[in-house]
C-alpha cells in the first residue's frame, strides 16, 4: 500500500539510480539518521555509549569491511583480528608521534596503512581460493599478532606491551582518553560508520562492486568477460582492510583506551566478525549492521536481564547467555540460511504486495 | 524491538542499582572462561569478607557495604561494560583482578575520581604515586616478585648466581611480560643468563617450551602464569622430570588447583606468597559462624581457606581498612570516592591491626604515602607438600632489590606521564 514503486515517478537518471528507490525507504533512512545524529547524542550517557553504542558502531564498520571481501568478492578471510591490530597499532604510533594532528586524520591514515598490509596479504588470493585462502589469511592473523607482541617498537617499548591511547581531539573536542564525553565518542564513531557505509554502498553498486561480484560468482567467467582478477581481488582486499583498519583504530583509541594484541585482536575476533556477517547476511551493508547488532547488543541485553532483572548469579547468567545466543544463531540460520538481511528482503517483498498478496 | 530493548535494559538497571545510602565496592570478577579456576576463589573470598563485616559488625563504621558482582570473563571488553555498569552508583574502589582491564581502567578511574586497587598485579609503575594518583598496588607487585625470587635464589646459592641459567616461563600478555625488564637488569647485575619462554593464551599447549627447557637445562625456572597455564606447566615439568624444588612460580602460580592435577609429581614445587594461607587464622571461626553457617557464603562455598580465597579476602580486608581510614579522616561514615582515595593514600596496616582483624602474621605491615603507592614489596616462599596436600611457608619475608626496581618504576611512570601530559604530584 504505502511501500511500493508505483506512483513514485522519477524524471532523471540520477533519481532512477538512487540507493533507495522507494519513497518509504528514503523516509525511513532519513528518520534513522535524524534519530542517530539529532536525538541520541543528547540523551546518551557513559554506560550506553561504552557498553552499547560505541562497540556496536565499531563492529559494524569491521563487519562492512569484511563483508566487502567475503560477501561481495567471495574471498574468505580469517585475518580480520590481525588487520584490526594493524589499524590499532598504526593509530597508536601516529598518535604518539604526531600529537598535534587531528585524530580524524590519524584514523584515516591508520586505515590506509592497514589497506597496504591487506593488499600484501591478499597477494596469495591470486593463486589460492576458498578454504585454502582462509588458511593463508589465518597465517596473516597469527603473524600480525606475533609481530606486535615481538617487536617493542610497535608498543613504544612499554614494560608490558600494552598500548594506551593518550588524549587527542578534533578541533578542540576530545575524542580519545578518559575525559571524552559519551556524546563525542558516539558521534565520532557514528560519523565514521556513516562514511564507511555510504562508501561501501556506492562502491558495491558501481563498476568496482560489479567486478567483485563477477569474481565471486565465477572467477574464470569474470576473467573471460574482461575483469582483471588481480586488480579486482586486490582492490577488494585494500578496501576491506581500509575499513577494518578504521574499525581497529577506533576499537583501540575510542572504545577500549588500552589494548594488548593477543587479547583484543586474537583469532576469536576474526571469528566473531565472520559470524556477524554470516548471521547478518553476506553481500549486504544492512546485513553487516544487523549482524553486529545481534552479536554485540544481545549479550549485553541478556546480561542485564538475567543478572540485573532476575538477580541470577553472574556465572550462571554468563553460561545461560552463551546457550541462548548459540541456540538463536542455529534457529536463525535454519529459518533463513542467508541471514537477517534476507529476512529483511523477504519482509520488503511481502510489504510490496500487502495487503493484497495476489 | 529497539524500544523494548531500551525499556527492558533501563528496568534491569533500575533493579540492579543498590540503595544510595550504602558503601559500594563492585566486584569485577570472573567465574567463567579459561581463567575461572583463579577467578572463582578470589571472588568468593572477596565477597565473603564483606559479608562477614556486614553480618558481624553491621558494615564499616555503621554503613553496610554493597558488593555488586559483574562478570568480566577476564575479557577487556566485558571489563569496560562492567566498569560503566557499576561506576554509576557511587562506587568507591575497583579490583578487577586482570592486568589488561587494569590498564584500561587507570585513566578512567583517574578521570572519574574513584580508586583502583590492584594488589600484586596490574601496572607495576603505578606504585609511583606522583604520577598515578588514583591507583594503588601495595603491598607488592610484579617487579618486586621477580626480584624476591632472584634474591631467594641468591640466598640458596651462597650469594652468587654467576653463570647460572634461569628460565622465565611467562603468559604472553601484558601480565607475563611485566617482569622481563626487571629480570634483564638483575641478570646484568648478578651475571646469570635469562632464557625467555612465552606461552600463548590460554596456555594449554606448552610442549615446545618444556622441550626447550629439557634441552637447555636451566638451573632454575621462574613462572609467571595464570589460569590453566599453571597446571599445564607443572604437569609438563613433572613429565620431563625437572627438579620441582628448582621451579618457582609467582604468587599467581601457586594455588592448590595449580598443583593438584600433577599429583605426586608436583611435590616440592615452590611459589611466592604475599600473604599467609590455610585455615589457622582466627578470622575463619567468624567466617564460619557468620557467613558459611548462616548460608550467606559466596559461590559454592568449597574454596574457603585456599590460596586465592585468602588473597581475595586479603584484598577485601585492605579495601575495608582504607574505607575505615577514609571515614576517620573525613569524620563521616558516608564517604565519597574522593575521600576513599585519600583513605587509600593514608592507609597504614600494622601487625597489631592484622591481629585485631583475626589475621595475625597474615601479610606484611606497610604504610602508604603520597609518593609510595606500592608498599615494601616483600614476599615469602611457600612449598607444596603433595602427600599432605598443603603449602608450607619455608622462608621469612624476603626484601626485593629496590636499587634495581625503583629506577625502572620511575622510568616507566615518567614515560606515561609524558605521553599523557600528567603533572607530577606530592611536591
Amino acid at each position: 500500500m504505502f511501500y511500493r514503486e508505483a506512483g513514485d515517478f522519477k524524471t532523471t537518471y540520477s533519481e532512477d539510480s538512487q540507493t533507495f528507490p522507494i519513497k518509504f525507504d528514503r523516509i525511513r533512512y532519513y528518520a534513522v539518521l535524524a534519530v542517530a545524529f539529532g536525538i541520541i547524542p543528547f540523551f546518551i550517557n557513559d554506560y550506553w555509549a561504552n557498553a552499547v553504542f560505541v562497540p556496536f558502531l565499531i563492529y559494524a564498520i569491521a563487519a562492512i569491511g569484511l563483508n566487502i571481501l567475503v560477501g561481495y568478492c567471495g574471498q574468505l578471510s580469517l585475518g580480520t583480528g590481525g588487520f584490526m591490530a594493524v589499524g590499532a597499532y598504526a593509530v597508536y604510533k601516529l598518535m604518539t608521534a604526531f600529537p598535534e594532528v587531528s585524530i580524524f586524520i590519524h584514523v584515516i591514515l591508520a586505515g590506509g596503512i592497514t589497506a597496504g598490509v591487506g593488499v600484501l596479504f591478499g597477494l596469495p588470493s591470486l593463486r589460492i581460493k576458498g578454504f585454502y585462502l582462509a588458511v593463508a589469511t589465518l597465517a596473516a592473523q597469527f603473524f600480525l599478532v606475533w609481530l606486535f607482541n615481538k617487536v617493542p617498537w610497535f608498543y613504544n617499548y612499554s614494560a608490558s606491551g600494552q598500548i594506551s591511547a593518550p588524549e587527542r581531539d578534533i578541533l578542540g573536542i576530545v575524542i580519545t582518553g578518559p575525559d571524552t564525553t559519551a556524546a563525542a565518542k558516539y558521534l565520532f564513531c557514528a560519523v565514521m560508520l556513516l562514511l564507511v557505509a555510504w562508501l561501501a554502498r556506492n562502491l558495491t553498486r558501481g563498476t568496482i562492486g560489479r567486478k567483485w561480484m563477477a569474481i565471486r560468482d565465477m572467477d574464470i567467467a569474470a576473467e573471460i568477460i574482461g575483469v582483471n582478477p588481480l586488480r579486482a581481488k586486490l582492490s577488494a582486499f585494500a578496501v576491506s582492510s581500509f575499513f577494518i583498519g578504521i574499525a581497529g583504530a577506533l576499537f583501540f583509541a575510542v572504545y577500549l583506551g588500552a589494548a594488548e594484541v593477543g587479547e583484543s585482536f586474537g583469532i576469536q575476533k576474526s571469528f566473531l566478525i565472520l559470524f556477524m556477517i554470516i548471521i547478518g547476511g553476506l553481500g549486504s551493508v544492512f546485513g553487516s549492521l544487523a549482524g553486529a547488532a545481534f552479536l554485540v547488543l544481545l549479550p549485553v541485553f541478556l546480561k542485564n536481564v538475567l543478572v540485573g532483572g532476575f538477580g541470577w548469579p553472574t556465572d550462571l547468567a554468563a553460561h545461560i547467555e552463551l546457550i541462548i545466543i548459540g541456540a538463536l544463531i542455529i534457529i536463525f540460520l535454519i529459518a533463513e540460511p542467508h541471514g537477517i538481511a534476507q529476512l529483511w528482503r523477504l519482509a520488503k517483498e511481502k510489504l510490496r504486495l500487502w495487503p493484497f498478496p495476489h | 524491538m529497539k524500544m523494548n530493548f531500551a525499556a527492558l535494559t533501563a528496568a534491569a538497571m533500575m533493579a540492579a542499582a543498590p540503595a544510595m545510602a550504602d558503601l559500594v565496592v563492585p566486584n569485577l570478577s570472573y567465574r567463567t572462561g579459561p581463567y575461572a579456576p583463579g577467578g572463582v576463589p578470589y571472588a568468593d573470598g572477596f565477597q565473603d569478607y564483606f559479608t562477614l563485616l556486614n553480618e558481624r559488625d553491621g558494615g564499616i563504621g555503621g554503613e553496610i557495604v554493597q558488593v555488586p558482582e559483574c562478570e568480566t570473563a577476564y575479557n577487556t571488553e566485558k571489563g569496560v561494560e562492567c566498569y560503566e555498569a557499576t561506576k554509576g552508583n557511587n562506587a568507591l574502589a575497583f579490583n578487577p583482578l586482570s592486568t589488561g582491564i587494569t590498564y584500561q581502567l587507570i585513566p578512567k578511574v583517574t578521570s572519574d575520581g574513584s580508586t583502583l586497587y590492584t594488589p600484586g598485579y596490574g601496572r607495576t609503575s603505578a606504585s609511583n604515586g606522583k604520577v598515578f594518583s588514583n591507583v594503588f598496588n601495595y603491598p607488592a607487585n610484579y617487579w618486586t616478585a621477580a626480584s624476591v625470587a632472584i634474591n631467594y635464589l641468591l640466598a640458596e646459592n651462597g650469594g652468587d648466581l654467576k653463570g647460572k641459567k634461569i628460565a622465565l616461563v611467562y603468559h604472553n600478555s601484558s601480565y607475563g611480560k611485566e617482569p622481563i625488564r626487571t629480570l634483564e637488569e638483575l641478570s646484568k647485575k648478578h651475571g646469570f643468563e635469562l632464557i625467555q619462554l612465552p606461552v600463548e593464551h590460554p596456555g594449554q599447549e606448552q610442549k615446545s617450551q618444556w622441550l626447550q627447557i629439557r634441552r637447555e637445562k636451566p638451573d632454575n625456572v621462574i613462572m609467571y602464569g595464570w589460569g590453566v597455564m599453571n597446571a599445564v606447566a607443572i604437569q609438563e615439568a613433572a613429565n620431563i622430570r625437572y627438579p620441582m624444588d628448582q621451579f618457582i612460580g609467582i604468587w599467581w602460580s601457586g594455588a592448590d588447583h595449580d598443583v593438584l592435577p600433577a599429583g605426586d609429581g608436583a611435590n616440592g614445587y615452590k611459589s611466592l606468597a604475599m600473604h599467609g594461607t590455610g585455615m589457622d587464622y582466627p578470622v575463619y571461626a567468624d567466617l564460619k559462624k557468620y557467613v558459611a553457617d548462616a548460608g550467606k557464603g559466596a559461590g559454592a562455598g568449597d574454596q574457603v581457606g585456599g590460596v586465592l580465597y585468602s588473597r581475595g579476602m586479603y584484598a577485601a580486608m585492605i579495601i575495608a581498612e582504607a574505607l575505615r581510614t577514609a571515614q576517620e579522616m573525613a569524620g563521616t561514615s558516608q564517604v565519597t570516592p574522593a575521600q576513599v582515595r585519600d583513605g587509600f593514600e593514608n592507609l597504614e596496616i600494622t601487625e597489631e591491626r592484622m591481629e585485631e582483624l583475626g589475621l595475625p602474621d597474615f601479610g606484611q605491615a606497610f604504610k602508604a604515602t603520597c609518593e609510595d603507592h606500592g608498599g615494601p614489596g616483600k614476599a615469602r616462599i611457600q612449598q607444596w607438600d603433595a602427600t599432605a596436600k598443603t603449602w608450607t611457608l619455608i622462608s621469612d619475608w624476603i626484601e626485593p632489590d629496590m636499587d634495581v626496581i625503583q629506577p625502572l618504576i620511575l622510568e616507566d611512570s615518567e614515560a606515561y606521564a609524558a605521553e599523557n601530559n600528567i603533572e607530577q604530584r606530592c611536591n
